[in-house]
């Protein structure tokens, strides 16, 4: 009689599969033109638009950059994690989730794989954006210790951001998710990110004040100029909280619900 | 009996939104043996392999993979086998060695027998130009031989395989079958699915046919073959007009007439003979025959005979009844 022991090769090799899985996510968005020009090429371009274009327009007190930096990093935090989408959802669509599921590694190391090459991603295009705006003429005031609670913050956004986008690549068709970056690249605008609330149509203050991206950008805004983000600090972490405990379980149903249908 | 079979299943039930895919489905494989599970579209063969594989929970019944319960043990069933899905598991963006080194580490291999493994592999699919080269660049045949070398990294002894040459041309298909056999030779257990029915009759050992999701016939393919009514014996006519005479003339009870292509077909245990008595019925009556041909019967024959019969209950029910 065979016994299941006799195949046994070790099954709990949790660290070793996320970073299998990370291996081939960072190789997806070296190899893909896609996903470099909208990784990185974009970010930069974005913050070249800002500064250059409507830097001029927007200007208040001859500092447009220094207000927007923290705005465009957010922005570009958010369709970056927007990527992750399309990439779950093209992995649900083919053979291979298939074949990762029926081999003895740890379930959810695929969706890890996703969210952890996400957050290096969206970190290195960060950096890139910031390289730009320094030189562009950005000149940040923050001390170490504030440029480390911004990068953490950053990757907290990030990772938040991400474990939504995975949620609705597991929820949606490849072309459905490929709409998903819209949410990122619009909601941030009607925010006190790009333009302050008070030059904004007045019916729109509301919604300007009360939606997420605003406590989340002046979080970063008051990191990046030194300062403490007191009650907007609370704020950005109760909504990226919320946004994460969301994503974070929705992927781990839908996911599931895949496995016991 | 259950001890030597390495493919178990027992009263398998599945369901979709209330319509059931598979009924009672009942199967054996013996350790080392190529087993095929024929079936038309829609029959519950991928659904089998589904549940066989963990990747769906059955509504009733039991499965097991190497003496392994599937549905209790889901995580010692995947160390004992693997899948080449329906559709190819390979990332285009990976090259064949990147492809195969990914998923040597998940495989959980080491180190070092994870390169030689590889190695190995690509050597055995034939794949080492291609080694370096990125998967989307790959020929269909060589995407499906870098797939079935990936689900073979962990020398698995149960190998599931659905539909594994569809799509592929005869050369690249021999070529998997060649693979396959050699399989066996190891002591591999293979379950396959496939639509083409040479392929069973090339390969499998043992074939299963699913109607309607439960088995309508098994054995080997000589078997299945010879539970139909044997050779038969067919003259086809040279012009329209001696075929519809033909027609008028009676050639017993079983005879079969094409048509399409001018022929009449008669069961015979003794093809010489009845050749004879047919040749001299048609000269008796003036009727030019332009072809005379021996029909073995084939596993298409045996498919359509017992899978046939969509739309005609009680054809289908005294099929399934006689099979
Ligand atoms: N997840 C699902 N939800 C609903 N119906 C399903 C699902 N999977 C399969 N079915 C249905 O179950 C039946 C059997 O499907 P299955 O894929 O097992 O067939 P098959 O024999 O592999 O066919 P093919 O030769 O086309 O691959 C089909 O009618 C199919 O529509
Ligand atoms: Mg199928």
């Amino acid at each position: 009689m065979t016994t299941a022991t006799q195949f046994a090769r070790p099954t709990n090799r949790p660290f070793l599969d996320i970073g299998a899985m990370i291996l081939r996510e960072s190789r997806r968005t070296i190899r893909s033109i896609d996903m470099l020009v909208t990784g990185l090429a974009l970010p930069a371009l974005i913050m070249c638009v800002f500064v250059i274009v409507f830097g001029g327009a927007a200007q208040r007190d001859g500092h447009y950059i220094q207000y927007v930096v923290p705005a465009i990093l957010i922005l570009c935090a958010g369709f970056g994690s927007a990527m992750t989408a399309v990439t779950v959802a093209k992995d649900m669509r083919g053979g291979i989730i298939d074949r990762f599921r029926t081999m003895p590694i740890f379930g959810g190391s695929v969706l890890v794989g996703h969210v952890a090459a996400s957050v290096i991603r969206n970190l290195i295009s960060s950096v890139v954006v910031i390289g730009v705006a320094v030189l562009l003429g950005f000149r940040p005031s923050a001390d170490l210790a504030h440029w480390v609670l911004a990068l953490l913050y950053l990757a907290f956004t990030i990772t938040a951001f991400t474990w939504l986008c995975c949620a609705a690549g597991l929820l949606l068709s490849e072309e459905a998710a490929g709409s998903v970056n819209f949410v990122f690249l619009f909601l941030p605008y009607v925010s006190s990110g790009f333009v302050p609330i008070d030059t904004m149509p007045s019916w729109l203050h509301g919604f300007a004040n009360a939606q997420p991206f605003t406590p989340i950008t002046e979080t970063m805004r008051a990191f990046i100029n030194n300062t403490s983000p007191g009650t907007n600090g609370w704020l950005a972490l109760a909504w990226l909280g919320g946004v994460l405990v969301v994503g974070y379980g929705a992927s781990l149903i839908l996911f599931r619900r895949r496995v016991n249908s | 009996m259950a001890s030597t079979s390495m493919i178990v299943t027992r009263g398998l039930r599945k369901s979709f939104r209330g319509t059931p895919v598979l009924e009672n489905l009942n199967i054996d494989v013996a350790r080392g043996e190529i087993f095929a599970l024929l079936g038309p579209n829609g029959a519950g063969k991928t659904t089998t392999v589904n549940i066989l594989t963990t990747l769906l929970k059955p509504d009733a019944g039991t499965a097991s993979i190497a003496g392994i319960d599937v549905v209790h043990d889901p995580a010692a069933a995947r160390a004992a086998l693997s899948l080449t899905g329906q559709f190819a598991a390979v990332d285009p963006f990976q090259s064949g060695a990147e492809n195969l080194a990914m998923m040597a580490r998940l495989a959980h291999l080491g180190r070092k027998s994870a390169r030689i493994r590889t190695a190995e592999l690509l050597e055995q699919f034939d794949l080492e130009g291609a080694a370096g080269r990125l998967a989307s660049t790959y020929s269909g045949g060589m995407r499906r031989r870098l797939d079935l070398a990936i689900s073979l990294l962990a020398a698995p002894p149960v190998v599931f395989l659905d539909e594994p040459t569809t799509g592929l041309d005869p050369r690249s298909r021999n070529q998997m079958w060649s693979v396959v056999r050699e399989l066996t030779a190891g002591g591999t257990t293979i379950l396959l699915t496939t639509q083409y029915l040479e392929e069973a009759d090339q390969l499998a050992d043992s074939v299963a046919v699913l109607n309607h999701g439960t088995v309508v016939a098994t054995g080997s393919p000589a078997e299945l073959k010879a539970g139909l009514n044997g050779d038969r014996v067919e003259l086809t006519f040279e012009t329209d007009v001696a075929y519809a005479g033909a027609r008028r003339l009676d050639f017993g009870a079983a005879a079969v007439f094409d048509d399409e292509r001018s022929a009449v077909s008669v069961p015979s245990s003794a093809p010489v003979a009845t050749t004879r008595e047919l040749l001299a019925l048609a000269d008796r009556h003036g009727l030019a025959v332009s072809n005379i041909s021996l029909l073995k019967p084939t596993l298409d024959d045996v498919f359509l005979h017992l899978t046939g019969a969509i739309g005609s209950d009680t054809v289908s029910n005294a099929e399934e009844a006689a099979a």
